[in-house]
């Protein structure tokens, strides 16, 4: 459910040695020979797709981590009130509706004759058991009912969330929401999510029970996950609904054999192919590659706290403080040239912190400044630095980040700020970010909620220190008082065409003050047979069940 | 002999403990396991408290003594990544890995001891020629680059052999072995190969130098001189007088392919051990690293200890010696 996503790309110590397999499956997919001897002997059979990614999911545990590689296989299984169609609209799911009778209370009508995969019924009991298993201080899915203090009962089919403070979007929130049967985990002695520090190994983490379209079959950690059509799925009849009756999620972690196992024909689908190979697999006869927009922003942001830089050659002073340096910075980035040599044409540049799709996105907060080498420079000059100065910039070893701050050095140094890209390992590199051990970084953000105001409050609002949830991811200490008042109303504002209003003024704000410094949307490569139909969904889950075998 | 042995068992401790120590004191190095296990949007509170939890908040000495408390009472603790006992991990991932490994040195020396003697035997021929000019690649590649033209041949182009993977497994007891069933077997070639064209073209390179060696030697020629037929020299006489380092390279090539499978494994999403701590590295999954550097140790300690025992098995000579010194 992280959009913004960590282990989208592999975080390696070994990153020569992956890319040396790179340039050994340039020379595999370069060679066209293969399609002669195209080997039938690994064809699908029946309606499995064997689907692979680079990383397992940690656990089945749906209130344990809040990991994309989990989320991936836990969307299958478990089930919300609520959740998404094709165009990744709000639909109903396990809650046939729902009201706001007022701020601090929703009531939902659940589905009636709905069935977890044991055969046991779905009731309000499951939901309040659900509620308080994710209120607990082991989950990591509380974000998932944000402003939530408890769940009550009013009948067999209809429960009420209380808030403790109210939620405007908790809608969306509660797309990430998991419902789990509460005989099953009282059965089996899961009521609590896993617990490392007691060492637990809960029989949730290696088993699952949920209503949703897939049944886990088999589980080997590292090796595959088996998964097999609910055929008692309550919405078995819907018309997105493709024919796959089983899965078969393997991890392969080489770049280099995913797509090699994927050319064989040994598996069906690959959810991340290499970039440098996407466009000879789109030459391949026997490949589809399906391309979609990630929900995510790649961007740049600056230490505006410090009163020195902390990489920098500019001493007593921070140049960033200076909003003209920061335009410089704008004018100086040619995001259409990194798209095009950098992400191989995968990407979609823009202004806007929040992209296309999200509540609260507004064409004219997405425009770019533009490249203006000549203003940028003059700028500079403006700010006090005629020659300009050097400065450290951070990134994530992971790719395409890496290669996206090596492109941008040039870019900078020549308008003359002289920038020496850093790049660290992603196990360091969070850390060194909570630290704001930076002064210049490159960063990745989706809003989980699909809502502007998550994003908003994570990157722009004062950081709150220890204390408060605003500004957490907020490295740069970026401040201003109107941002503040402005996502304090945002944040209660029940009124959605008020609150678009609010946001579009927090958009613009944070585009005039060069608060954070967008880049480009990715976009993300689906690798598959030809005979498989895919339908793409902006947070890079694969949901199997709208999936067809020709 | 028995107290020679007690003692490089009780040596194996002390490289246990040291690899554990050293291990610990770097795993500040390798990234911090919580920024990895929580999701970019959590509070610093969060964070925080997890860290607590997991007993992170600690120096690295702290951390240490908890590890070695606890392994002492066969508690290796919750892999951070996997959320299972590590134990139980490599407990799972050991035949896979070993499988591999010792397949890989029945390839080193099924294949090279041969080759080395032929190579030896017949220098100038064109064939010897060509297996040491091959040997040389063989040295001098990548293993991961030997997969990935295995992988790009014999799964891609002939559609032969797997890609990745291990197969169906089946399980005895404990152990799940691919020698069993035919898929198991299938995956097992390329990674094998893979794994055992360093050992098989170092040992045959071995066995050769040490063949010619001997074959100068006074004895070799007294032999020829009593009229024993070429075999009983070459294999009666020769070969059994090279084998000593013969042995000691593969005991210690055996350590090393049991504990660098990493990158075969990681090509060949082989669920061995190697691929484990790669995957745990990456994860700075502690419990798993810190509990597969001491495994590793200790695998080490016992080849060697293995190595030494059968010295005194293939050469007589310092039984003789031991018996005549009153010990090591």
């Amino acid at each position: 459910m992280t959009i913004k996503h960590l282990f989208l790309q592999p975080p390696t110590i070994a990153a020569g040695v992956i890319s040396a397999w790179c340039l050994a499956i340039g020379v595999m997919v370069a060679l066209p020979a293969f399609l002669a001897f195209a080997n039938p002997a690994f064809a699908a059979s029946g309606k499995t797709l064997r689907y692979a990614s680079q990383d397992d999911p940690q656990t089945l545990d749906p209130h344990s981590v809040n990991l994309l590689p989990t989320n991936r296989v836990i969307s299958q299984v478990y089930e919300s009130f609520v959740s998404r169609d094709k165009d990744f609209k709000i639909v109903p799911s396990l809650a046939l509706s729902w009201s706001n009778p007022d701020a601090k209370t929703w009531r939902f009508k659940l589905r009636p004759n709905v069935k977890f995969h044991d055969g046991s019924p779905f009731t309000a009991d499951d939901i309040v058991f659900s509620v308080e298993r994710t209120l607990n201080p082991l989950s990591q899915l509380k974000s998932s009912l944000e402003g939530v203090a408890s769940a009550r009962k009013i009948d067999e089919l209809t429960v009420e969330l209380i808030m403790k403070e109210p939620n405007p979007v908790l809608i969306n929130h509660l797309f990430h929401f998991r419902v789990m049967s509460k005989i099953w985990a009282t059965k089996n002695a899961a009521l609590t999510p896993q617990n490392f520090k007691a060492n637990e190994d809960t029989f949730a983490s290696r088993n699952a029970n949920g209503t949703g379209p897939f049944m886990v079959k088999l589980r080997q950690p590292d090796v595959k996950t088996v998964l097999v059509a609910n055929a008692n799925w309550w919405n078995s009849a819907s018309n997105e609904k493709g024919n796959v009756t089983e899965v078969e999620m393997l991890p392969i972690k080489s770049n280099a054999t995913r797509v090699a196992a994927l050319l064989s024909g040994e598996v069906d689908f690959v959810l991340d192919p290499p970039q440098q190979d996407v466009a000879r697999l789109k030459a391949n006869a026997g490949i589809r590659v399906a391309e979609g927009t990630d929900a995510r922003i790649q961007y740049f942001a600056f230490d505006q706290f410090r009163d020195e830089l902390l990489y920098s050659n500019v001493k007593g002073k921070n140049p960033f403080k200076d909003v003209r340096v920061r335009q410089a910075v704008a004018y100086a980035i040619d995001a259409e040239a990194i798209r095009q040599v950098v992400m191989r044409g995968l990407a979609k540049p823009t202004g806007s912190i929040i992209p296309a799709g999200t509540q609260g996105y507004a064409t004219d907060a997405a425009k770019r400044l533009g490249v203006d080498r000549e203003k940028a420079r003059a700028l500079l000059t403006e700010a006090g630095y005629p020659t300009g100065f050097s400065v450290t910039l951070d990134c994530g070893n992971n790719q395409p980040p890496a290669d996206i701050c090596q492109a941008v050095a040039p870019m900078l140094t020549q308008v003359g700020i002289r920038v020496t890209p850093n790049i660290v390992p992603l196990a360091n590199y969070f850390p060194k970010l909570q630290r704001f051990d930076t002064s210049f970084y490159l960063l990745s953000w989706g809003s989980i909620t699909f809502d502007a105001f998550y994003t908003l409050q994570a990157l722009l609002a004062t950081h709150a220190g220890d204390q408060g949830a605003g500004g957490d991811s907020n490295y740069g200490r970026y401040t201003n008082p109107k941002m503040d008042a402005l996502l304090t109303k945002i944040k209660v504002e029940m009124d959605m065409k008020k609150r678009d209003l609010l946001i579009h003024e927090a958009l613009l704000l944070n585009n005039s003050d060069v608060a954070t410094l967008p880049l480009h949307q990715p976009v993300i490569p689906w690798a598959m047979r030809k005979n498989i139909e895919a339908v793409f969904a902006p947070n890079n889950i694969a949901y199997f069940y709208r999936f067809n075998i020709n | 002999m028995l107290a020679f042995i007690i003692r490089r068992l009780l040596q194996s401790i002390l490289v246990m403990l040291a690899v554990g120590f050293i291990a610990f004191s770097l795993f500040n190095f390798t990234g911090d396991p919580v920024s990895l296990m929580l999701p970019p949007e959590a509070t610093q509170a969060d964070r925080d408290e997890v860290r607590k939890t997991l007993g992170l908040d600690q120096p690295a000495y702290v951390q240490f003594s908890v590890f070695v408390k606890n392994a002492l009472q066969g508690n290796f603790g919750i892999s951070l990544r996997l959320g299972r006992p590590v134990s139980q991990l490599l407990v799972e991932r050991l035949p896979a890995t070993l499988e591999l490994a010792m397949t890989a040195a029945v390839l080193g020396l099924m294949i090279g001891i041969p080759m080395g003697i032929f190579t030896a035997l017949k220098r100038d021929s064109w064939t010897s020629k060509i297996f040491l000019t091959g040997s040389l690649i063989g040295v001098s590649l990548p293993n991961f680059l030997i997969g990935i033209f295995l992988i790009l041949i014999f799964a891609v182009w002939l559609g032969w052999l797997p890609s990745f993977g291990r197969g169906d497994v089946t399980q005895l007891g404990y152990w799940s072995t691919g020698f069993l069933t035919e898929s198991g077997l299938k995956a097992l070639v390329l990674p094998a190969i893979t794994l055992g064209f360093y050992p098989v073209t170092l040992i045959m390179r071995l066995v050769r130098a040490e063949m010619l060696e001997v074959l100068r030697t006074d004895y070799i020629k007294f032999a020829r001189a009593r009229g024993l037929t070429n075999n009983a020299v070459h294999f009666g006489h020769a070969l059994k007088n090279t084998l000593v380092p013969v042995i000691t390279i593969t005991g210690l090539q055996l350590g090393g392919l049991i504990a660098f499978a990493i990158i075969t494994e990681t090509v060949f999403q082989w669920p061995g051990m190697g691929l484990l701590f790669i995957q745990a590295v990456q994860f700075a999954d502690i419990p798993v690293m810190a509990a597969y550097l001491c495994l590793i140790g200790f695998i080490f300690v016992s080849i060697n200890l293995l190595v030494d025992v059968l010295y005194y098995v293939v050469d007589p000579r310092l039984r003789v010696d031991r018996a005549t010194s009153g010990g090591h």
